[in-house]
């Protein structure tokens, strides 16, 4: 049985399976597992081993039970047993109880009693089992096992052998689950251990969900241990904002600080696990670096404390003084819905300039954001549909996004197509899996849609035929889109999209964002061109508005072209660092030493930060209340559980401070009011019960329907290899420089140097020697960097994730060019 | 010379007066050579098979009650009806013989390598499918080289692979060496390993092989010996075959034993006919025990079967009587001890041996066994305590709840408990470490008790 069935099995039986539990006659779903039944009925069954959302092995033996099927009562364990008509369970017996008694003490036998110790006293199921079941006091006199106390076996986590129960809960995780299968059981009889291959750490970006469901203190996070007692831990249910994906998640914290996050079983989302990032990001709340307090430039690299204030009123001083259509404000993706609600209303009703873009150039377009028509994950996922992957590795960009899709392919018989720029973590999993060198996606998809062959000479008509075969088939199609390259015009992603619109109606889209609340910020009209709700710009938009900017901005592209021409006076940085993250890196330079004045909304220093001339300290996730609009359209709640440090404050407080300073009130004093003003504002939020929010499991998902849709002329054409031989493809790994990452102590070292990557057979193709580095070349700009053969890149392809130690890639992206080319040699060719 | 360092070493295949069904080439030389066996009228039931349609070939199977020789003794016929009509569908053959005692298959695969094949061809052939994979004991390096050699001269002869004899019935056989694990032996853990995986059993349900086996398709597991019969009940038919051996077991068996007998070896004995008292003291077969001296147990069915004694040497060498005596035939390996023998000791050998081969799946068994084996060296050290005889028992019940199988003791009005033992864990390795401890605790808690009552300072 599949978890998707058992989900689809809960709602109600339907079908029912008539038996007996403990002599009442009850009713089970049909294929539910014993275990289910009994929970669902509130019999509690004792287990280690068995989790809702893995198969079950039926390895722990304590959820043995006395189960009658015809043939007399035997012990059968709970958790691999569907219900069947007429069976006889009886989970109360004395024989149920000394096996569950007995498999208890055994398993007492060898645990070492370090429970004082050991981070999970106080929250351990093998110590709470331990209370009902066993026989209190040991019998067994002899030495226990012992092994080397914890091993790391990756960066973030350890392993404590002696502690360990083998209930194959992490190993069955990371291979069946998350798909890295580098631990495993070694050894046998009681000397069985779970442990890696030398070597081959257990890098997973999914590691720290091992630790979570552990039974026992075995495994252990680097980043927690020995920091807190559970019994002194404060908890509540909150959103992650790392991706657009929206995980569901337990922030906990202990004396006002933020000291563990874990994943929530959201049913519709997140199925409890968690990145690395989701889970440990945390460590950026208490960093030693973060900025705590409104800052001013002192000189050209130093910044002074001031007054809160007076931050705020340079800050009007700065807008009062500009024009406003030569203002622009760039990024608020970080924040929450509310505070993005209210940046787009203090810039746009009251500061009066549409130049307000939340993205930066590296992620889809607005307008193309704005015109999907979109799904649901459980949707888009349904055993028997088709889903297309149109862009990179999901797992880089939306790591739970990616566990779900996984699932659903190895599970729940969904198909899938990869459209990508290069072969990902579910190429081998799909069952079309084909590579699009830079600009050819828009043209390939469309083709694929409505022709007949392959435009692509490296897709054969055979490959092309079975894509199409399925795309058009009769099962459902979803579209699980992201950025494929960001050397690439997002036009060409855009045509894609297009034929999509076009020849396949029914398909509904996931943009797969990379950024937080990336879809909360376009909706809410932080878009040049847009207002709250996808609306474009009218002049009576709403009673609540004071004014509408007469003229339509530019994004964030227009902005930093404006400023580099020196035609922007003051550009607002809401928690986006353009020097770092906008794909032309010279047109970002060029614009911070034209610009005015900068001023920084963010929590930490980055490149643009630090170039910036007023800082205000924002609060973070697990310190401010709001909302988080997922890339389903799922509006889950952000919950504060500890206090933003010193005089960081939530962006809506800082929006609200601001209009108030410019003499105007923005319309709303308290959090309450601002969710009310939205509701009122934008219609598909007309029906948001505010105050539920926390309390419903799942989340509503918003209504994205849309009157209107993208134009699409022709298909973009492809210019022409100037002569260097390989297209650029650029795309981003989870871990990288990123300042929320970069400052996270625990996270920031896993980021791998830059390297860049071409397929062996180009190797071959361009005489490179044996080598660790070469060089590229684009123009006059050349650089000496370290490369690998990848057979996952395609041919004609040179790959270089972006925001890694040692090279900048971004230099050699030009946005003149839609495509960019690169020239790949060996060093001792550049010699001569 | 002290009798504790008197050590047997297996002599192989005894040649007794018994008919001969699956060891009648062992007397040549050359028998696992491809021309021995063609002489031999090697291959004619297989050219014999494809004239006939398979369900004709599994009917003769079915009829001829072909008990498998593994150890469950659940025939063979009966088994291969339970395949669903789903293909691919898979023959695993199991030659991880390593029970304790047991050493047939061995010598059925080192000896006549062609006979075996023969057999997996017929039943390939039976059940409709066309890939076999024979799943060789990693220790065993002859059996290996033979069967290897036996494949390529039988693929070189039209006997497998494409278009055999010339017919369109293609049949690859797939021979896969073991890494070397008890646990392999079971079906289930003997699929995981031959998928690659870690041998670590499946719980049935749902995991019965012939519904969800190799590959999650429907799958086939024979033991060797039971697949080297077919070959003789396609040449001379199932009512000759039971003409042999008693009604409910038909046929002949191979029988390992070793331990303390004057003559131990492999014996091919009609089953069911002949007694535990005749092979162990007739002529044409153990000739006694060993110095004379009196027989104190013996294991009737390998390592995991529970003991017996002088009283139940008259039983039928049958799977149905020897069960409800209260141990098992099992893979017909037969551990004599005399009355020289060191009950603790015994029992502590044969505990270790499961305790180190336990797989580590289920709690009962990777706890149980080693906790067991650990009381058992302390007593055996002179550190046990008087609560201990009771701990081994109490912790035998956590691994195998309920009264557990064992012979009657006349004696002491002790009936026997009929086989098999009920179990917390997934397959039989764990409740098996039980059975050496309540033989041993039932006959010789004196011994127990004396060992302990030595106690070292």
């Amino acid at each position: 049985m599949t978890i998707a069935d058992k989900n689809a099995n809960q709602v109600e039986a339907v079908t029912g399976v008539p038996f007996t539990l403990n002599g009442q006659e009850l009713v089970a779903n049909e294929g539910e597992l014993l275990i289910d039944a009994c929970d669902r009925n509130d019999v509690h069954i004792p287990r280690f081993c068995y989790h809702n959302r893995m198969k079950p092995v039926g390895m722990c033996r304590m959820c043995l039970v006395e189960v009658d099927t015809g043939r007399g009562p035997s012990l059968q364990p709970s958790c691999m047993l569907p219900v069947t008509p007429e069976m006889k369970v009886e989970t109360e017996t004395q024989v149920t109880k000394d096996a569950q008694d007995g498999v208890l003490e055994l398993l007492l036998a060898n645990h070492p009693l370090d429970c004082p110790v050991c981070d999970k006293g106080g929250e351990c199921p093998l110590q709470d089992n331990a209370y009902a079941y066993g026989p209190g006091e040991s019998r067994f006199v002899e030495e226990k096992r012992h092994f080397e106390k914890p091993i790391p076996i990756s960066d973030l986590v350890n392993l404590d052998r002696e502690r360990c129960i083998l209930c194959d809960r992490c190993t069955r995780f990371a291979s069946d689950v998350a798909g890295d299968s580098l631990i495993h059981f070694i050894d046998r009889g009681s000397q069985t251990q779970v442990n890696t291959f030398p070597d081959h750490p257990f890098a997973s970006y999914f590691s720290g969900n091992t630790v979570q469901i552990c039974p026992v203190g075995a495994l252990t996070a680097e980043p927690y241990r020995f920091k807190a007692r559970p019994w002194d831990l404060e908890a509540t249910e909150s959103t992650s904002t790392v991706d657009s994906s929206g995980a569901r998640i337990v922030l906990q914290s202990s004396q006002d600080k933020m000291i563990r996050i874990l994943g929530l079983d959201s049913d519709a989302v997140n199925w409890s696990w968690l990145s690395d990032k989701d889970r440990f990001i945390y460590e950026a709340n208490n960093s030693e670096d973060r900025i705590t307090q409104p800052l001013s430039k002192q000189g050209q690299d130093s910044h002074t404390k001031v007054r809160l204030t007076a931050a705020v009123a340079q800050t009007v001083e700065a807008l009062r003084n500009s024009r406003s259509d030569r203002i622009g404000v760039i990024g608020g993706a970080r924040a929450p819905l509310e505070g993005q609600y209210a940046w787009a209303k203090l810039f746009k009703a009251i500061v009066g300039t549409d130049n307000v873009a939340a993205q930066l150039g590296d992620c889809l377009p607005a307008p193309l954001l704005l015109s999907l028509p979109k799904t649901t994950i459980d949707t888009a996922f349904a055993p028997g549909s088709t889903v297309v992957l149109l862009g990179s590795d999901l797992k880089e960009d939306v790591p739970t996004l990616f566990l779900r899709l996984r699932h659903a392919v190895m599970e729940d018989g969904v198909k899938l197509i990869e459209l990508t720029s290069r072969k990902t973590s579910l190429s081998e999993l799909a069952t079309v899996s084909i590579q699009l060198p830079a600009g050819t996606v828009g043209q390939f998809t469309t083709a694929l849609l409505s022709g007949t062959a392959s435009p692509l000479k490296s897709v054969s008509n055979k490959v092309f035929k079975k894509a199409a075969a399925l795309v058009r088939g009769e099962a459902p199609v979803s579209v699980v889109l992201n950025r494929p390259n960001i050397a690439e015009s997002p036009r060409y992603v855009a045509d894609a999209v297009g034929a999509f619109r076009q020849h396949l109606p029914a398909a509904k889209f996931l943009p797969a964002v990379r950024r937080g609340n990336t879809i909360g910020a376009v909706e809410m009209g932080l878009a040049p061109g847009y207002l709250p709700g996808g609306v474009r710009l009218q002049s009576n938009f709403a009673s609540a508005w004071p004014s509408i900017p007469e003229k339509a901005g530019v994004d964030t592209q227009g902005i930093l072209q404006a400023a580099a021409a020196g035609k922007l006076e003051t550009l607002v940085l809401l928690g986006a660092d353009p020097l770092d993250d906008f794909p032309d890196k010279a047109l970002a330079k060029k614009a911070f030493e034209n610009v005015a004045t900068v001023i920084a909304v963010d929590c930490f220093f980055n490149e643009s930060v630090k170039q910036s001339d007023i800082i205000l300290p924002v609060a973070m996730l697990g310190e401010v209340q709001g909302s988080f609009l997922n890339l389903e359209g799922r509006l889950s709640p952000l919950l504060a559980k500890v206090t933003a440090p010193d005089n960081a404050q939530a962006d809506w407080i800082w929006a609200a401070e601001i209009a108030s300073g410019l003499g105007v009130n923005i319309g709303f004093e308290t959090l309450e009011e601002l969710r009310s003003e939205i509701s009122a504002t934008v219609p598909a939020f007309a029906d948001i019960d505010w105050s539920k929010l926390h309390s419903a499991d799942d989340g509503p998902v918003l209504s994205s329907d849309r009157t209107w849709n993208l134009e699409f002329s022709e298909v973009a054409s492809l210019p022409a290899d100037p002569g260097y031989g390989l297209r650029l493809l650029v795309d981003h790994k989870l871990w990288d420089q990123g300042t929320m990452v970069a400052n996270s102590s625990s996270l920031a070292g896993l980021a791998e140097d830059f390297y860049v990557r071409i397929s062996p057979e180009d190797i071959r193709n361009f005489g490179l020697t044996k080598s660790d580095t070469v060089v590229i070349e684009v123009g006059s700009l050349s650089a000496e960097v370290a490369f690998v053969a990848d057979a996952r890149v395609p041919v004609g392809t040179l790959w270089a994730p972006v925001h890694l130690a040692g090279f900048d890639i971004r230099s050699f992206i030009s946005l003149d060019t839609p495509v960019s080319f690169v020239r790949i040699m060996s060093l001792e060719s550049t010699d001569g | 010379m002290a009798t504790n360092d008197y050590v047997v070493h297996a002599p192989g295949f005894v040649d007794s007066k018994s008919p001969k069904i699956v060891t009648s080439r062992f007397e040549h030389r050359d028998s696992f050579t491809l021309k021995r066996y063609e002489a031999t009228d090697g291959y004619s039931a297989l050219r014999k098979t494809i004239r006939k349609s398979p369900s004709e070939v599994a009917k003769d199977v079915k009829e001829a009650v072909l008990l498998g020789r593994g150890g469950a003794g659940f025939p063979a016929g009966v088994k291969w009806g339970f395949l669903p009509p789903i293909w691919p569908r898979y023959l695993v053959v199991n030659g991880d013989e390593s029970e304790p005692g047991t050493y047939k298959d061995r010598l059925l695969m080192e000896r006549d390598p062609h006979q075996l094949i023969e057999g997996c061809l017929i039943t390939c052939y039976a059940l409709g499918l066309n890939t076999c994979f024979l799943y060789v004991r990693g220790e065993m390096a002859l059996a290996q080289e033979r069967i290897g050699q036996a494949l390529n001269d039988a693929y070189d002869a039209g006997y497998a692979g494409k278009n055999i004899l010339g017919t369109d019935v293609s049949i690859d056989i797939v021979l896969h060496w073991g890494a070397g694990a008890y646990i392999v032996g079971e079906e289930t853990a003997l699929i995981e390993s031959l998928e690659g995986n870690r041998g670590m059993p499946r719980l049935k349900p749902p995991f019965f092989p012939a519904a969800k086996g190799l590959y999650m398709k429907p799958t086939i597991v024979n033991n060797v010996e039971t697949l080297a019969n077919l070959p003789w009940i396609v040449n001379n038919g199932a009512d000759a075959y039971k003409k042999f051996g008693s009604e409910a077991s038909p046929g002949t068996r191979m029988l390992a034993i070793s331990g303390h007998v004057k003559r131990p070896g492999v014996y091919e004995v009609e089953q069911g006919v002949v007694t535990f008292r005749e092979l162990f003291y007739g002529d044409d077969y153990c000739q006694g025990i060993r110095d004379d001296n009196d027989l104190k147990a013996f294991i009737p069915g390998g390592g995991s079967a529970p003991w017996f004694f002088e009283e139940q040497l008259d039983l039928p060498l049958e799977a149905k009587e020897v069960g409800a005596a209260g141990s098992m035939l099992g893979s017909g390996a037969i551990v004599v001890m005399d009355s020289t023998t060191d009950m603790v000791k015994a029992c502590l050998r044969v505990v270790r041996f499961f305790a180190r081969e336990s797989c580590g799946k289920c709690t009962p068994c990777r706890e149980g066994t080693s906790w067991e084996e650990k009381i058992l060296q302390r007593i055996n050290d002179g550190k046990g305590r008087e609560e201990d005889i009771d701990l081994l028992l109490s912790i035998g019940s956590q691994i195998s709840p309920g009264p557990y199988p064992m012979a009657a003791w006349e004696e002491e009005g002790l009936e026997a408990v009929s086989f098999p033992p009920k179990q917390t864990t997934i397959c039989p390795l764990g409740p098996s470490s039980v059975a050496p401890i309540t033989s041993a605790l039932r006959r010789f808690r004196h011994e127990f008790e004396a060992k302990i009552a030595e106690v070292t300072v």
